[in-house]
């Protein structure tokens, strides 16, 4: 049997900050979920399963945050499934919910993804040392940084690609109003004057730390006729590769490639570039913007990506605008930052991005990476019903 | 000789919990010397308040204190209290619903042995000497007739006071609401080394690096990894590396950050050992950080001998030979 088709017809997110201390946890994602179900015109009483996710339990300290969170994400009586995988679990955890609509099981299905990084200090909680090993180990930029230079190194790219990535992305932000990041000044210069943190990578050129939630209302065909503006949901991938391979590619790795390849045959899409209108693409560090047009096939490997950058082709007003919300670089609260890029996505098709809308955006891309750039999830969003 | 190494390691961190509206009430009101539940849809009152009502799903907003007085409606008995349990010496947990409330809060009850704590007994809540707006502000609980018999004041049940629900109704001089609590977490592991890895880290005891090949696919990983990752074979074939290899690629250290053991700016290099197929991540000293480029050919440089264990901190470093770079060729698919 095919799949069935699914919609997003919800999407709610929390306003982002560096500390959000007046709400827990649950009051986190409830900020969230209300938003998405009041989008969707659905109450919890009508959601028929729940899906959670998050990153690395270190980040907050607790294991198994779904069995405290079950009351208050009203889940009793229903199935609650947990994912997790790493920084792009926002992104898995969309497509593990819309898994269950597509397969059938479900017609109505709740998603919901969170961090509250200001609990605990995820750049200790990725350092943590081990025994017998060097702790050179310098959190999530310590670890990305040598890729970025390999990218640069191979496509040879002019150094201040990185600084336009971010002035872009924190001007977008100016747009979003649950964005974290509200730097108005931000410009090219000023990336490049920042403080270079894990060279190549600068300050300015890096996520920041976000307490947030998304909240994604998933349902059935059935369901999503009530929906003035659903996101139909044309396709779904994940993939994954070992982190330590001999001469694996970080820089462009296998699994992303591959990823890319069967969304694009699922959509239906020949030709990324000219068939996609809007592009919200997991870029928690300037450079993975143009290292990740490469490898989803918006440009030629090493090089086309920071031409397109530097085009001006990713602008809001580009060839092919990418993160207009803002992206990773202006709200990162990493538990939820795949699904923020998922739902904004959904939110370009469905005409309801507001100040950051894409004019006439009918079909978009959400993406999502983590671990050691070993996990990858996307899917394509569309105004119309897939055909295929 | 253990066929495997282990160290113990401890992760430890001071986590906060923003602890939201709801909670922040209850635990203030614990601050205050009240507990204080929150009436649920079904006019329940359960104690801790739920932040969400578990029918309508809206928050919880009306507060009721109840009396510091109850009963205990199951137990359990702790015979061998762990670290930062509330008692050193065997306790009980009980399940206690204090008058006015409809469902039990589970604390400890101060009695020494199993035979004085029983389902139904009355029971009150030892207030902490200093209270500061945590769970742990009631101590305990314990028996409202004391062991030698006699009965201490018990106001009985029926003592649910409704609470303003307005916030701004309160009283204006108390201090701020609790908004957050501290929850410190250390867990103690053991950890253990492959007996690839362990095989490793004895031949840098030995001032070698050993590494091993894969049948399959050749490729020599450096440290050997149990089973080839690129095609699960298992590796066998034990081979010494060189002690001299190029940076493939690098990063500037320039944060500071929370247990960061080496002082900011280092060089945290890919090092790709003559022999090897993956790069180790190591320290490059001897240079200045300005000046370490991609294909810089570099050799260890080892503790002294008598510092020498079982780690890969026993190389100290890596600092330039001098050679010329290495050719881009000859290290760009390991980039
Ligand atoms: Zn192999």
């Amino acid at each position: 049997m095919a799949k069935q088709p699914a919609a997003v017809v919800g999407v709610g997110q929390t306003h982002h900050r560096a500390k959000r201390e007046d709400v827990s946890m649950a009051g986190l994602c409830r900020e969230a979920i209300d938003r998405a179900l009041l989008d969707a015109n659905l109450t919890l009483d009508e959601i028929d399963a729940i899906v959670v996710g998050k990153a690395p339990d270190l980040f907050e300290g607790v294991m198994m945050p779904e069995l405290f969170l079950a009351d208050a994400l009203g889940a009793a009586g229903k199935p609650l499934l947990r994912v997790h995988t790493a920084g792009s679990v926002g992104g898995s955890t969309a497509i593990v919910a819309s898994s269950l609509v597509q397969a059938g099981v479900h017609k109505r299905v709740l998603t919901v993804a969170f961090e509250k990084q200001s609990e605990s200090n995820a750049m200790w909680a990725l350092s943590v040392p081990l025994p017998f090993n060097m702790p050179v180990h310098a959190g999530a930029g310590g670890y990305f940084a040598p890729h970025v230079r390999s990218y640069i190194r191979r496509s040879e790219a002019p150094t201040h690609v990185g600084a336009i990535v971010a002035a872009k992305d924190r001007q977008n932000a100016l747009k979003n109003p649950y964005a974290h990041l509200k730097n108005p000044d931000t410009t090219v210069e000023s990336v490049l004057a920042s403080q270079m943190l894990w060279d190549p990578i600068r300050y300015d050129e890096t996520c920041p730390s976000s307490d947030g939630a998304c909240a994604l209302v998933i349902v059935d065909e059935d369901t999503a006729a009530a929906s003035p503006n659903p996101a139909w949901i044309h396709g779904t991938v994940m993939r994954s590769e070992a982190t330590t391979a001999a001469e694996r590619d970080q820089v462009n790795p296998q699994a992303s490639r591959d990823a890319a390849a069967v969304l694009w045959k699922q959509a239906g899409i020949t030709n990324p570039i000219e068939e996609i209108d809007a592009a919200e693409i997991y870029v928690p560090f300037s450079w993975f913007e143009p290292m990740w047009l490469e490898s989803l096939g918006f440009a030629e490997a090493n090089g086309g990506g920071w031409r397109l950058t530097e085009s001006g082709a990713t602008a809001m007003d580009g060839r092919l605008p990418v993160n207009c919300s803002g992206g990773v670089l202006s709200s990162n609260p990493i538990g939820a930052s795949g699904m923020l890029r998922f739902g904004e996505a959904a939110l370009q098709v469905r005409g309801a991005a507001g100040e950051h809308q894409v004019d006439g955006a009918r079909r978009a891309l959400g993406h999502a990476y983590g671990g050691g750039s070993q996990f990858f999830a996307m899917w394509v969003v569309g105004s119309e019903k897939p055909s295929n | 000789m253990a066929r495997t190494l282990s160290a113990p390691v401890t992760v430890a961190f001071d986590y906060t919990r923003s602890t939201g509206p709801v909670l922040g009430r209850f635990l203030t009101g614990l601050r205050d010397g009240k507990v204080l539940g929150g009436r649920t849809s079904e006019g329940r009152v359960v104690v801790p308040p739920p932040e969400f009502d578990p029918v309508t799903h809206a928050a919880i907003d009306e507060f009721v204190e109840v009396a510091p007085t109850g009963t205990v409606t199951s137990w359990t008995w702790v015979p061998e209290p762990v670290k930062d349990q509330p008692f050193d010496r065997p306790f009980a947990f009980a399940l206690v619903t204090l008058d006015g409330a409809d469902a039990p809060l589970l604390h400890a009850l101060d009695v020494t042995a199993p035979d004085q704590v029983s389902t139904g007994m009355r029971v009150r809540v030892r207030w902490a000497d200093e209270r500061v707006g945590a769970i742990t502000d009631i101590a305990c609980f314990e028996p409202v007739v004391g062991l030698d018999g006699v009965e201490s004041d018990d106001p009985g049940p029926d003592r649910a006071r409704p609470q303003p629900r307005n916030e701004a109704a309160t009283e204006r001089s108390r201090p701020t609401d609790v908004s957050g609590v501290v929850t410190p977490v250390s867990l103690d592991y053991l950890y253990a080394a492959s007996p690839e890895e362990s095989a490793f880290y004895r031949g840098l005891n030995e001032g070698r690096i050993l590494g091993q090949r894969c049948p399959s696919c050749q490729k020599v990983y450096v440290p050997p990894r149990s089973a080839c990752p690129s095609d699960g074979t298992p590796t066998a074939e034990e081979v010494e590396v060189s002690q001299t290899g190029t940076i493939t690629t690098f990063c500037i250290v320039n944060v500071p950050f929370l247990g960061q053991k080496i002082t900011p700016p280092y060089v945290s290099a890919y090092v790709l050992l003559d022999g090897a197929d993956i790069a180790v991540l190591h320290l490059i000293l001897g240079v200045e950080a300005s000046e370490v480029r991609m294909g810089m050919r570099v050799e260890a440089v080892w503790k002294p001998e008598e510092e020498w264990q079982y780690s890969l901190e026993n190389i100290d470093h890596f600092e330039p030979t001098g050679e010329p770079d290495a050719d881009y060729e000859s290290y760009r698919h390991h980039l």
